[in-house]
């Protein structure tokens, strides 16, 4: 008769879990037994495969909690915070294929490199520029004010790259800005502290700015924090529209 | 690849031409309800400076809306950029500009 651990052992049930291997362009699927646990996530599946079958295996995270927004990868086809994904929601035929994001380079495995989607943040002015010094007042804003309550549609952002992944003119438009940069710069259209919005508006009109969005909505499909990028690029849109006719006064 | 300047451009072009588009709608279904023949119809347009100016800012509206949708499309899709996209932008716009003003001239002139 075995004994408590050997019982738990025979009965485990296990799930083939296919992984993206590779540096670059280069790479190839690796199939991995994993056991199946009640309540699991993804990132847990990546997480055994590293301690229990191949320590060699890349991918990022940190905070495992949904905050930090390093965890993304592709799972069964579509981009996912594996932290939060849970197993059972996305198994497709008792098989996981978790390969790393789209639209971005492969530095290994499941880590992507996303230096050029923060690059983006910067090319859209998704910088605060300030308007006053610490010793001046600071300005009452009413949260119920129209422009405030826009940031707060959009402010949810974990910088996660997502939506960034999921974007088909970004696949398409390697300059194109994406919807994470321009959801940001719309939060700081918005910011009445903000002292550099014409600067901004300038830098989400150019060959890679809002004007490509198809309004596609691949993003709000899969933002985890329930965001509407969309929403955000149509109003760069229309900011940028009547500033059009302003600007050539 | 679609900046401002192109962006506002099509949209302009698209608002001019949604009146058009109806009113030529509108008259193509007027016009053969009585029975017009091509002479009679011809003899309505040719030397009419009304229907030149319509139609004349009509495939002007058109070949820029279309060159820069075009210029969209084969970008997106063919990863076609810098002058290579230009050429074709203006080739695409001033070809359908040509091919239109032919048809206006051609229905319009006394």
């Amino acid at each position: 008769m075995g004994n408590a651990v050997d019982i738990v052992a025979e009965r485990e049930t296990h799930m083939t879990v296919r992984v993206w291997r590779g540096q670059g362009d280069q790479g190839r699927y690796e199939s991995f037994e994993v056991p199946e646990r009640e309540n699991q996530t993804v990132l847990d599946v990546v997480t055994w495969i590293q301690q229990n079958a191949d320590p060699s295996l890349s991918y990022r995270y940190a905070c495992r909690v949904g905050m930090c927004g390093s965890c993304a990868m592709t799972v069964n086809g579509k981009p996912r915070w594996t932290c939060r994904t849970h197993v059972q929601k996305v198994l497709d035929g008792g098989i996981l294929e978790i390969a790393p994001l789209r639209n971005m380079p492969v530095i290994k495995d499941l880590a992507a490199d996303m230096s050029g989607f923060f690059d983006k943040w910067v090319a859209a002015e998704g910088v605060f520029h300030p308007t006053a010094t610490r010793t001046d007042e600071i300005p009452k804003i009413d949260p119920r004010e129209e422009r405030r309550v826009e940031i707060d549609n959009a402010i949810e952002c974990i910088n996660c790259g997502i939506c960034y992944a999921a974007c088909d003119v970004v696949a398409a438009n390697p300059d194109y800005l994406g919807p994470a940069a321009l959801n940001r710069a719309w939060t700081l259209v918005n910011d009445q502290k903000d002292g550099a919005r014409d600067a901004r508006l300038a830098a989400v009109s150019g060959g890679g700015g809002c004007h490509n969005c198809h309004s596609q909505q691949g993003c709000v499909q899969h933002c985890p924090n329930d965001l509407n990028p969309t929403a955000s690029i149509a109003g760069l849109k229309r900011e940028t529209a009547k500033s059009f006719f302003k600007w050539r006064r | 690849m679609l900046d401002l300047r192109l962006y506002m451009l099509q949209r302009i072009t698209a608002i001019l031409m949604a009146p058009l588009v109806l009113t030529h709608i509108a008259v193509m279904v007027y016009a053969i309800q009585g029975g017009l023949s091509a002479a009679e119809i011809l003899g309505r347009t040719q030397g009419s400076l009304g229907w030149a100016a319509f139609y004349g800012l009509f495939v002007a509206a058109v070949s820029v809306h279309a060159a820069i949708g075009l210029r969209a499309i084969l970008h997106e899709m063919a990863g076609l950029r810098g002058t290579g996209l230009a050429i074709f932008t203006w080739a695409a716009g001033l070809g359908l500009f040509a091919m239109g003003a032919r048809a206006v001239y051609a229905v319009t002139a006394a």
